[in-house]
């Protein structure tokens, strides 16, 4: 045991931890498979075979083909693409505002706190799904607008724990020195705290991935997400249902899909909590 | 205590006024009227059906208009259901949405307080693991994956129980219900075995078993009180899910709730109907984190007298 850095010691903890680490396998292949889709996915997403329409699985379509004849193998692989990069994106857009929202606030204090705070109570209380909804209708369906407004959305609470994490940092003597020499404001965010605070943001936003993805889901099962012949998981498992009767797998291979992932990061995320943070690990 | 009741019910009122007013601007810079939908309507008609609803009037003054309807309760007329206000629909559609939520809420605090709390007790046993497992396969399953599943279980393959409806055939109440509650029995259970364990270990459990209370009457009457804060704080974000679960389960189901209204007026750019609910649902939202605050604030005896 040489080198006993919070990093190195969560990731050993992370190592023993079987459903993390499973879960975290998961994660990585679907990545890949996802980044891969164009060339490992056996026919386009839009290629129909019209003489087939909807078929069982078979040698020639692993998981069958859907109404209008189009591999669903293929399909659920190139929604994997719009699935997971809806949510690492819009993660990222609430981390981007979230982080920066409650660094400030928390740094700065007093005042200016307790507005950006209050702020962000009365946030919270709001029926955000609606509004995800409005925008989505009154703009129209377009994917950088549901990023955008997903991540708007999401930001709240890591907002309330970037502040929570900063306002403990604010009197520790390296803030304190760095204040001394005269350290900008801006630097002090990105210099000082911002790597001291790495490991709460790293958990919060591993579980922030799955809620995303549930919402985005949401809103193409409602018809307002992604649009066709594009297709997200969302869409094909709300196409799954329509014709769910007659083809049973059509809603069932996208659907266990969608929940081995959301189990992945699930127990990926409850992993590296337990293992950044042993204190809270039961919750 | 009741001047934090007055206090957030005086930052309330701002709160929805903003909302309905935000709600009114975006409307207004949506593209497209409401009537240039599917087929051309001529000039004449057009000009007519702007007089009826005022739509030629400056911003500035539908607003002004809008919110002293508002503050009387009258949400205007709908937009693709002339002849009804949206006020009406909201009537008509409210009713089957709170017997839904409320089935739901009590499925899912029956189920999840029960096996949470039990998990507690017999803390890594059978007994916590099982209804653990379970409570993660209800978080990781959406609710729009799991209606259509047990309507393709419980109502196509078994035949036990109506795919759809609500009220007309028995038992047709039972899946959507179930469906929208599953998610939250999990998150409640959760809940309540986290906050169990924490209150568990405390002193004033120990002394209440050692002047010889049954194991029962500790469980019921000391722990589950402060154990439970955490449910209680948790039903008002719950109620918010609880309307999104209802556009889901509303839709699969087709039932005549305030959801598929809301999702309807949706896609079919009814803007009065959307501008309605949507302040509607707002006002129901801050009502109830409300509530579930002030019932968490005097269930802790720490804020009661503060």
């Amino acid at each position: 045991m040489k080198n006993n850095s919070l990093w190195s010691d969560a990731l050993y903890r992370l190592s023993r931890n079987r459903a993390a680490m499973l879960g975290g396998f998961v994660l990585i292949m679907l990545i890949i498979c996802a980044a891969l889709a164009p060339w490992i996915a056996p026919y386009s997403y839009s290629f129909q075979d019209l003489n087939l329409g909807a078929s069982p699985p078979s040698s020639e379509h692993l998981l069958g083909t859907d109404i209008l004849g189009r591999d669903l193998l293929s399909r659920i692989l190139y929604g994997a693409r719009i699935s997971l990069l809806v949510g690492f994106v819009a993660t990222g857009v609430a981390l981007v505002i979230g982080v920066s929202w409650g660094i400030v606030a928390g740094y700065i204090g007093g005042r200016v706190d307790s507005i950006m705070m209050r702020i962000v109570d009365v946030l919270y209380g709001l029926p955000f799904i609606i509004f995800i909804i409005l925008l989505m209708v009154i703009f129209g369906r377009n994917l950088w607008l549901l990023f955008g407004a997903i991540g708007a959305v999401e930001w709240l609470t890591m907002a309330r724990i970037v502040r929570g994490q900063v306002m403990g940092l604010k009197n520790q003597e390296f803030v304190l020195a760095a204040q001394a020499m005269g350290v900008s404001n801006l630097s002090m965010f990105r210099r000082h705290l911002l790597p001291n605070i790495l490991g709460p943001i790293a958990v919060y936003a591993t579980l922030t991935i799955p809620q995303v993805m549930l919402l985005e889901g949401f809103l193409s099962f409602l018809g307002l997400g992604i649009q066709p012949p594009m297709s997200s998981w969302g869409t094909l498992i709300k196409d799954g249902v329509e014709s769910m009767e007659e083809y049973s797998w059509l809603l069932i291979y996208p659907g266990i899909t969608f929940t081995i992932t959301l189990f992945a990061l699930n127990f990926f995320g409850d992993g590296l909590r337990d293992a950044l943070d042993p204190k809270t690990s039961d919750n | 205590m009741l001047t934090i009741f007055f206090k957030r019910i005086l930052l309330a009122i701002p709160v929805l006024f903003a909302v309905a007013s935000i709600t009114f601007f975006l409307i207004k810079i949506a593209p497209g009227g409401p009537f240039d939908a599917d087929r051309a309507v001529s000039p004449q008609v057009l000009k007519n059906l702007n007089e009826t609803y005022n739509l030629d009037a400056s911003n500035w003054e539908q607003y002004v208009d809008y919110m002293s309807g508002l503050i009387q309760g009258d949400l205007g007329p709908s937009f693709r259901f002339p002849g009804r206000s949206v006020t009406e629909m909201i009537a008509t559609g409210l009713p089957v949405t709170f017997e839904l939520a409320f089935y739901a809420i009590l499925i899912a605090l029956l189920m999840g307080v029960f096996s949470g709390v039990l998990a507690a007790l017999k803390r890594n046993t059978f007994l916590d693991f099982i209804p653990m497992a379970i409570a993660m396969i209800g978080i990781c399953v959406p609710t729009f994956l799991m209606g259509p599943l047990l309507v393709l279980i419980f109502g196509i393959n078994l035949e036990l129980l109506p795919v759809s409806g609500w009220g007309q055939l028995s038992g047709d109440k039972l899946l959507p219900s179930i469906t929208l509650g599953f998610a939250y029995a999990a998150y409640i259970a959760r809940l309540s075995r986290g906050g169990m364990l924490e209150v568990l270990n405390q002193d004033f459990i120990r002394t209440a078993r050692a002047k010889g209370l049954t194991e029962r009457m500790v469980v019921i009457k000391h722990a589950m009180q402060g154990g439970l804060i955490p449910v209680v704080s948790f039903l008002g974000p719950a109620i918010a899910g609880l309307l999104a679960g209802s556009f889901v389960v509303e839709t699969i189901f087709q039932i005549p709730g305030l959801g598929r209204f809301y999702v309807e007026a949706a896609f079919n750019r009814d803007y009065t109907m959307i501008l309605g609910t949507t302040i509607f649902f707002s006002a129901m939202i801050v009502f109830f984190n409300l509530l579930s605050d002030l019932a968490a604030l005097w269930l802790n005896p720490r804020s009661r007298d503060a």
